[in-house]
């Protein structure tokens, strides 16, 4: 079976964002009342043939743990549907 | 004569800088490309600044795992020495050989100036010739440098003197914690480090404080005379 995993990688809570500061003064810049907390993270869309939806959670758990995501300064989140 | 491999990744950029640093300071220096699997007998290896596979997904992440990667992991893990430069730092942090990681500069922009450094650590293979605590001028050039790790890793990088260069005079350019510039293994034979040192060594072009870097590998190897010293091909 064929499925399309999506992956969301964002800097880890606690950790000095830069780029989510820049965004967040450039929205308030731009009159955006009540903007806070901007994280930029990353998004990844991986096609993964598997036996089972588990399979393929598995297997992109272990991509996001051996290579998509630094275990020291990020998390990821990870949902896989049907393709 | 001591035998340098420097390891060279599509994008590396200060490969022929590493090699003639290495090779003034009088090291049969030498390039290995990063499909090879072996080091041919070096000494020490080299991971010279750039930006391997164009630093996509995340600096030094994809060139982790490169076929020579498992060499000089093997290299590290016999206790020889490895010098990651810049990129060669992160790679080394990707990798796992060195604790940490290094993020995007806190002030977003890419940094390319000379920085004021202390040198902390002089008992690794590529500090013994400097005093402890000298002060040097090192260019930087990273648009990701800031060094980051757990706090605990961090005390336990102080507590143990595995901080090899710290930013000195508040010349800390990119927010990294407790001012670390560079750091080392705990048996102080992997040094990884975000100035260059190698752009400093010959007075051709100025000073040459980065020239003890290398120079350093011969009294580090004198010192340590029951290593087996390799003979040159």
């Amino acid at each position: 079976m064929n499925f399309r995993a999506h992956i969301r990688v964002m800097p880890r809570d606690g950790l000095l964002d830069p780029q989510g500061q820049a965004v967040e003064n450039a929205l308030t810049e731009l009159a955006f009342d009540g903007v806070s907390s901007v994280r930029v993270g990353r998004a990844i869309e991986v096609g993964v043939a598997a036996d089972s939806l588990e399979d393929a959670e598995d297997a992109t758990r272990r991509m996001c743990e051996r290579l998509l995501a630094n275990p020291v300064t990020e998390d990821f989140l990870i949902e896989v549907d049907p393709a | 004569m001591m035998r340098a491999a420097v390891v060279r990744f599509p994008g590396s950029n200060c490969d022929m800088d590493a090699l003639r640093a290495a090779e003034r300071a009088g090291c049969r220096a030498y390039f290995v490309w990063h499909r090879d699997d072996d080091l041919q007998q070096a000494d020490v290896v080299l991971l010279p600044g750039g930006f391997s596979y164009g630093d996509y997904l995340r600096s030094g992440a994809i060139a982790r795992f490169s076929p020579i990667m498992q060499a000089v992991r093997r290299h590290a893990a016999d206790g020889g020495p490895v010098l990651g430069i810049c990129n060669g730092f992160q790679i080394l942090c990707e990798a796992g050989l060195l604790p940490g990681a290094l993020l995007p500069n806190a002030g977003l922009t890419f940094v390319s100036r000379p920085v004021p450094v202390r040198v902390e650590n002089v008992a690794t293979p590529f500090t013994t010739a400097y005093r402890k605590n000298e002060l040097v001028h090192f260019p930087v050039a990273h648009g990701e440098g800031r060094f980051v790790a757990a706090p605990d890793t961090i005390e336990e990088l102080e507590a143990s003197d595995r901080v090899v260069l710290r930013y000195a005079d508040g010349g800390n350019p990119n927010g990294s914690s407790a001012d670390i510039a560079g750091i080392c293994s705990s048996d102080g034979n992997v040094v990884g480090i975000m100035p260059h040192p190698e752009r400093v060594a010959d007075p051709a072009i100025g000073d040459d404080p980065g020239h003890k870097f290398f120079s350093s590998l011969a009294a580090w190897r004198a010192a340590a005379p029951d290593e087996p010293i390799t003979t040159p091909a």
